[in-house]
């Protein structure tokens, strides 16, 4: 076993393929499901290229559905990794430092779900290149969307490269050298505020839009995205608890549980602000608003749902805040879905909608995202929990075989 | 007189092709277009002319409008009359008139005689080749009660006859703002507002994100969400490459004042048409034009002003 130094960089890939690929009859299944749902959507998405985007149940008033609403709260989530390095790195916290890693792997799996969902969006997706600088013109720094596009592949990059290159040198049976990769980590600490920050600004800068130029919008985003987030990592790490080998501390759980909280409080009070603004003073800005809670003019495609999310957010942040089951995982994971659900929907579908209608010319118009639409974005969540999936499986086993390494060799 | 340089050069590109980076992409792309084309137009049937890939795959790498050299601008504007040639049996003339010196361009919108016949709803749709698939349009008429002033408040889809007794009627389109939100949107500088202040698109630059469309605050901007359709007959030849030439699928579009006609000194189509003399558009630099007459006597306010977008568009009442 100690004859693993130097093995060099082809050696670790394959090991990688092999340990993200291994596992028993019911990981197989899984991930052939996954597959099947990623061909949907790929086919999905083929007819989509062919024919369009009228294929979508959007229109000239409601321009943006199903695809940027995903973006916006998956970028929540890839943020999130953040509130498990700042702990681990910042106050030195080692129960969170041993699962950084995983919620890194669950930001880069964010992140690419990202990057498809506003590919997935565009008009042109083979004129993309029209952005590149150089050969291209990218409107930086007017453009929010340019910002975005930077913020957004320099995370990717940060969370790609740091994870990676530990992980190398914990293969090679090596620690890895601080000063090479702890500047990069306190990097994307900001980094991650910022992808987050950015993406609002570029809901939050448009006059034209009253339901999003509001100065709140960017701070809102952050504390959701810091209660959605870790309730995602929260849901991975009771998967990893449950079915693999890897050894998790309660602790961490509780760490985790404890940010959830304050993080989805915060979220609530914004809410509550939010709509005290809204109706304590109905103006002819509250439109969206009342279009979202109450409907307007007989349209309430987004009352049922804005509701639930709001149901599901009071009782994740209350399960969690109230644990009579002190820790355990099967409570866990039903609290993290709730609120994972209800920040999803409030974030995506209830801040997206609503801020088209009524359009600028006053006209209200319902969006319902039609079936190819559905299986397109099905597809890239697959895609996404695949990506996840075969990101951590390798991590986990180079964590576990490089822990096992240094018990034994202090043993000796 | 920009036509006539256009001819010229047309005729000069006969002439011995001279190795310029140019003339060497497009021995390079008629053979590597065999293998590509098919990703440009979104998937090859048969087996199209070689000339008609190798024009695509030109027209795919060109560059954003605002970079080109007046040649370059020639040269895609004659592989897109080509094309149109190749691909429909269409003779269609891009122009690709720059702006005239000294214009500013304006409107006003007369509300009190408006009477809401929708002429110029019409003769925009058919001036500017509109979607006639997704019934786009570029103005829209609202119907008002007295006491408004806030087209928002209006109906914008009336299907009755018209005039309608104590009604009045409020045009709106593209208001072609000096501080546009629109352009500062673009990701990929692909609208802009010209010298002569029309805010125009360039369709093939487009990635069609349509951030611009979220960005405006007046509804000014229409998105492809198929490819466009215009009955063959109703097809207007005379284009302009930032105006009325045919659209493609997934690419944003909108009011360009008519550049192809009113850069020749002609008024965009929907003045042309409107029976009641309602709109009266003209060059705001011009101190004896109608416009800046409106501008000088007559009580004029503009819609949503508060959002300092400065339009180049009022209204005004009699």
């Amino acid at each position: 076993m100690t004859a693993r130094q130097n093995k060099g960089m082809a050696a670790f890939v394959a090991d990688c393929l092999r340990w993200s690929l291994a596992g028993g009859i019911i990981f197989k299944i899984y991930l052939a499901s996954l597959l099947v749902v990623m061909g949907a959507g790929a086919v999905a998405y083929g007819k989509q290229f062919q024919e369009g985007l009228i294929l979508t149940g959007m229109s000239n008033i409601v321009s943006w559905g199903l695809y940027i609403s995903n973006f916006t709260f998956f970028v929540g989530v890839a943020a999130a990794a953040v509130m498990l390095i700042l702990p681990a790195y910042v106050y030195k916290d080692k129960d969170l430092h041993e699962v950084v890693i995983i919620g890194e792997c669950v930001a880069v799996g964010a992140l690419v779900m990202c990057l498809m969902f506003i590919t997935v969006d565009m008009g042109g997706p083979l004129k993309v290149w029209h952005m590149i600088p150089g050969i291209g013109l990218f409107n930086w720094p007017s453009s929010i969307l340019t910002w975005d596009v930077l913020v957004l592949n320099g995370y990717l990059a940060l969370n790609t490269l740091v994870p990676l290159y530990i992980l190398y040198c914990n293969y090679h049976n090596r620690a890895p050298v601080g000063w090479k990769y702890r500047p990069f980590v306190f990097l994307s600490i900001f980094w991650a505020v910022s992808i987050h920050m950015i993406t609002a600004f570029l809901y939050q800068g448009l006059p034209a839009r009253p339901f999003w130029n509001n100065p709140l919008l960017g701070p809102r985003f952050l504390a959701s995205a810091f209660a959605a987030g870790p309730a995602v990592i929260m849901m991975v790490l009771i998967a990893i608890k449950e079915w693999t080998p890897y050894p998790l501390d309660d602790k961490i759980f509780l760490k985790l549980k404890r940010i959830i909280v304050v993080a989805a409080v915060i979220n609530l009070v914004m809410l509550f602000s939010e709509v005290f603004k809204e109706f304590y003073t109905f103006t002819h800005h509250s439109l969206s608003a009342q279009y979202l809670f109450f409907g307007l003019e007989g349209h309430t495609s987004l009352v049922p749902w804005i509701w639930t999310a709001i149901t599901l957010n009071i009782f994740g942040t209350l399960l969690f805040a109230f644990d009579p089951s002190k820790g355990r995982s099967w409570y866990l994971m039903i609290a993290a879905i709730c609120l994972f659900t209800g920040i999803w929907i409030e974030k995506g579908f209830g801040l997206i909608i609503p801020g088209f209608v009524p359009s600028p010319m006053g006209e209200v118009v319902d969006y319902t995202p039609t079936s190819n639409e559905i299986l397109i974005t099905l597809g890239v969540l697959a895609t996404g929990a695949l990506v996840v999936t075969i990101l951590i499986k390798p991590a986990l086993q180079i964590l576990l075989n490089y822990k096992n390494s240094t018990v034994r060799r202090s043993d000796r | 007189m920009d036509d006539r340089n256009k001819k010229e050069d047309r005729k000069n590109k006969k002439t011995p092709p001279k190795t310029t980076r140019r003339t060497f992409l497009k021995g390079l792309s008629i053979a590597a277009a065999a293998g590509s084309a098919g990703l440009v137009t979104g998937g090859c049937v048969g087996s199209p002319p070689t000339e008609e890939m190798g024009l695509k795959w030109e027209e795919f790498f060109k560059k954003n409008y605002r970079l080109m050299t007046h040649e370059e601008k020639n040269e895609t504007v004659a592989r897109l009359e080509r094309l149109a040639k190749i691909r429909y049996d269409l003779d269609i003339q891009v122009a690709n008139q720059e702006p005239l010196e000294q214009v500013l361009y304006g409107y006003a919108f007369n509300i009190s005689r408006c009477k809401g016949y929708m002429d110029c709803v019409e003769a925009c749709v058919k001036e500017n080749n509109l979607d006639r698939r997704s019934k786009t349009q570029y103005i829209r008429l609202f119907e008002m009660d007295p006491g408004q002033l806030d087209p928002t408040s209006g109906e914008g889809k009336y299907f009755h006859e018209v005039p309608v007794e104590r009604k009045f009627y409020m045009g709106v389109q593209c208001f072609h703002c000096e501080n546009a939100p629109c352009i500062k949107a673009c990701p990929t500088k692909a609208t802009w507002r010209e010298p002569d202040g029309i805010v125009v698109v360039d369709y093939d630059w487009c990635i069609g994100c349509r951030y611009c469309l979220a960005a405006c605050p007046y509804w000014g901007r229409r998105f492809n969400w198929g490819a466009p359709q215009v009955p063959r007959g109703e097809i207007n030849p005379k284009q302009h490459y930032l105006g009325n030439r045919m659209r493609m699928k997934g690419v944003m579009e909108k009011c360009t004042f008519c550049i192809q006609r009113t850069r020749q000194g002609k008024l965009p189509a929907c003045a042309d048409a409107c029976p009641t003399g309602s709109r009266v558009f003209g060059n705001l630099l011009d101190p004896d034009s109608e416009i800046r007459f409106v501008l000088a006597n007559k009580k004029v306010f503009r819609f949503k002003e508060d959002l300092g977008t400065d339009p180049k568009f009022w209204y005004f009442m009699d």
